[in-house]
């Protein structure tokens, strides 16, 4: 019987024939902490009475939620994970290199076939490079550091068959959101999803990590996507580790499967104050906004940041509207300033603040006022996400934002191209 | 495993945010502070209103959103002794039983906020007290009930050093 890439790759990594709901241990190729939940994998660590971890070369921690600190018990978080990154001799990336999920591809840590974990729910971000990653709390870090395995149950797949091509204006970011506002935000719980099909196939690599990062907000366990040439490519650009992808077998059985065409789709916008509240963006044009965010895990890449630049070039943002941008990663930003599109964002206003999480989590950088709304490129708009509870969060490609900041309510990117 | 308590029912979809929101979560290791702030966007005087043993109740997909480990923390240093929803957000699911707290599926349309519940972990059944039924739950699989029953992951790995399932 034929397997989906999720049982190929536990199966590979137990050494076992695994198929859906049986319960292995596998190895794993890589594992990593931000600074929300590495603190606590470390006091894990210790009291687990662990002698050191697997593998040096195969760990790294981030500092991107709070970074750079704000706050005297941050700092003394960070301090910690400084001194085990130190102790362990792991990779470590500090205030200012970016996001968790930008940087474990980006830096070649990974390539397609792998079993990666990390202590972040949108680790499932790799799925887009075929890689079975996914999210795990701090304790099973800690079992993670010190034994390189961990042990998984073999999840169904939910396969998503997406037909046509986005049409000009419309991103995979806009996708993505109608995809959950269709199965809701737990539907695909347990689940590994698969997006297959020639949607896919056109997306460029960048385009692809936002739709496996947002898996998760559907429930899914991982969001996984085949290699193809233009993979290749790019995974060859980052390392030069050795891979062999793996592909589904046509026979594959699967939980569920949906069929869509993309090919008229609008720009979609996931309302307040959950990701599948969905809808299609003239039906909240009405909406007034005052903070624009570009960034984070799903949107700060430099094709979100071109596309942002080119609807922002030589305009002002609307009286009365305030955009962040934060670039994913230190290469991000470096690459943006070559470009000039940094200049061209502040220029129009934008404020852009230190590569990592930016404002996503509400810990710092940008908390919203009371009944303020902000119209943002993140993967979350829950009540408070952003550091307060009386704020609404609405959620949208980067161009979307952008339109949005020049007319100061939730806008069309459409009408600016 | 006998547990004791009274019901705080909760929706759908409770996220981790809600259980323990990022503005608190980022600040300290210290739990027991945390604990204070548990589902305070949902109820802002929740805290207060548990005594030692209670059950929080929700419908389906609990637990949805971040990995923060600090939120089953956070409903145990609050002396919530079990949470039990009709489903659950698989990474919440993990935390929980990796940190020792009970998670219990089953059908909550027939628990109501302020009901009784005594709960056999073992016998795989909660009696309602105050509706006088008993409800089945989902057995878990035999790994989880294994690191449950040890008190949790990092006592399983202190015993093993590794992982071992019997
Ligand atoms: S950018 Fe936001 S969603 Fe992504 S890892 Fe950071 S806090 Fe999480």
């Amino acid at each position: 019987m034929g397997k989906t890439i999720a049982e190929k790759i536990l199966s590979n990594r137990s050494g076992q024939d695994v198929k859906a709901n049986d319960i292995v241990i596998a190895d794993l190729d890589f594992v990593m902490g931000q600074d929300g939940t590495s603190p606590l994998a470390i006091r894990a660590f210790r009291e687990m009475e662990a002698k050191g971890v697997f593998d040096h070369n195969r760990i790294a921690m981030v500092i991107d939620h709070s970074a750079p600190s704000p706050l005297e018990g941050v700092s003394e978080l960070h301090h910690q994970m400084r001194s085990f990154a130190n102790e362990q001799n792991i990779h470590f990336y500090d205030i200012g290199d970016g996001v968790c999920h930008q940087l474990v591809p980006e830096q070649g840590h990974i390539v397609p076939g792998n079993l990666v974990i990390g202590a972040d729910s949108h680790t499932c971000t790799y799925g887009a490079i075929n890689v079975f990653s996914t999210g795990v709390g701090s304790t099973d870090l800690a079992a993670g550091l010190i034994s390189g395995k961990l042990w998984f149950k073999v999840p169904e797949t939910f396969k998503f068959v997406l037909n046509g091509k986005l049409p000009e204006g419309v991103y995979s970011k806009d996708l993505i959101l109608y995809l959950i506002g269709d199965v809701t935000a737990d539907g695909a719980t347990y689940m590994a999803a698969e997006y297959v099909g020639e949607a896919i196939s056109h997306l460029s690599i960048e385009e692809r990590f936002t739709i496996s990062n947002m898996a998760i907000e559907m429930g899914a366990k991982c969001g996984l996507m085949e290699a193809d040439d233009k993979t290749i490519e790019w995974v060859k650009a980052h390392t030069n580790k050795e891979f062999t992808p793996v592909k589904a077998d046509a026979d594959a059985t699967y939980a569920k499967v949906k069929e869509y065409d993309v090919s008229n789709l609008g720009p979609q916008i996931a309302m307040p104050h959950t990701v599948d509240n969905v809808a299609n963006i003239g039906d909240v044009s009405h909406v007034q906004v005052q903070q624009g965010v570009i960034g984070t895990c799903t949107n700060g890449r430099m094709e979100d940041l071109r596309i942002a630049a080119k609807i922002l070039k030589g305009k002002k943002l609307h009286k009365g509207t305030r955009l962040i941008v934060a670039p994913a990663s230190r290469e991000i930003m470096l690459n943006a300033m070559r470009e000039n599109l940094l200049e061209i964002l502040v220029e129009a206003g934008a404020a852009v603040v230190t590569p990592g999480c930016g404002p996503c989590v509400g810990t710092h950088n940008g908390v919203p006022s009371d009944g303020e709304n902000v119209i943002s490129t993140a993967n979350r708009n829950f009540k408070g996400r952003m550091g307060n509870n009386r704020a609404f969060v609405y959620l949208g490609s980067p161009a979307t934002v952008a339109a949005s900041m020049i007319t100061g309510r939730i806008t069309d990117p459409r009408e600016f191209l | 495993m006998d547990l004791k308590g009274s019901v705080h029912k909760f929706g759908d979809d409770v996220n981790t945010d809600y259980i323990i929101s990022g503005r608190h979560k980022f600040k300290t290791l210290d739990m027991k502070e945390l604990a204070k702030y548990v589902m305070e966007d949902l109820d802002p005087d929740f805290y207060n209103k548990v005594t030692p043993g209670d059950f929080i109740v929700g419908g389906s997909n609990f637990g949805c959103g971040s990995s923060r480990e600090q939120a089953p923390l956070a409903i145990i240093n609050a002396n919530i002794s079990a949470v039990i929803a009709k489903s659950f957000a698989r990474i919440f699911y993990r935390n929980c039983i990796n940190t020792g707290l009970p998670v219990i599926e089953c059908d909550t349309d027939k628990i109501d906020a302020g009901d009784e519940l005594e709960i056999n972990l073992q016998a795989g059944v909660i009696h309602n007290k105050t509706k006088g039924v008993d409800l089945p739950i989902t057995p878990l699989p035999d790994v989880m009930l294994q690191i449950l029953s040890e008190g949790g992951l990092v006592e399983h790995f202190r015993k093993n050093g590794t992982f071992k399932f019997d």
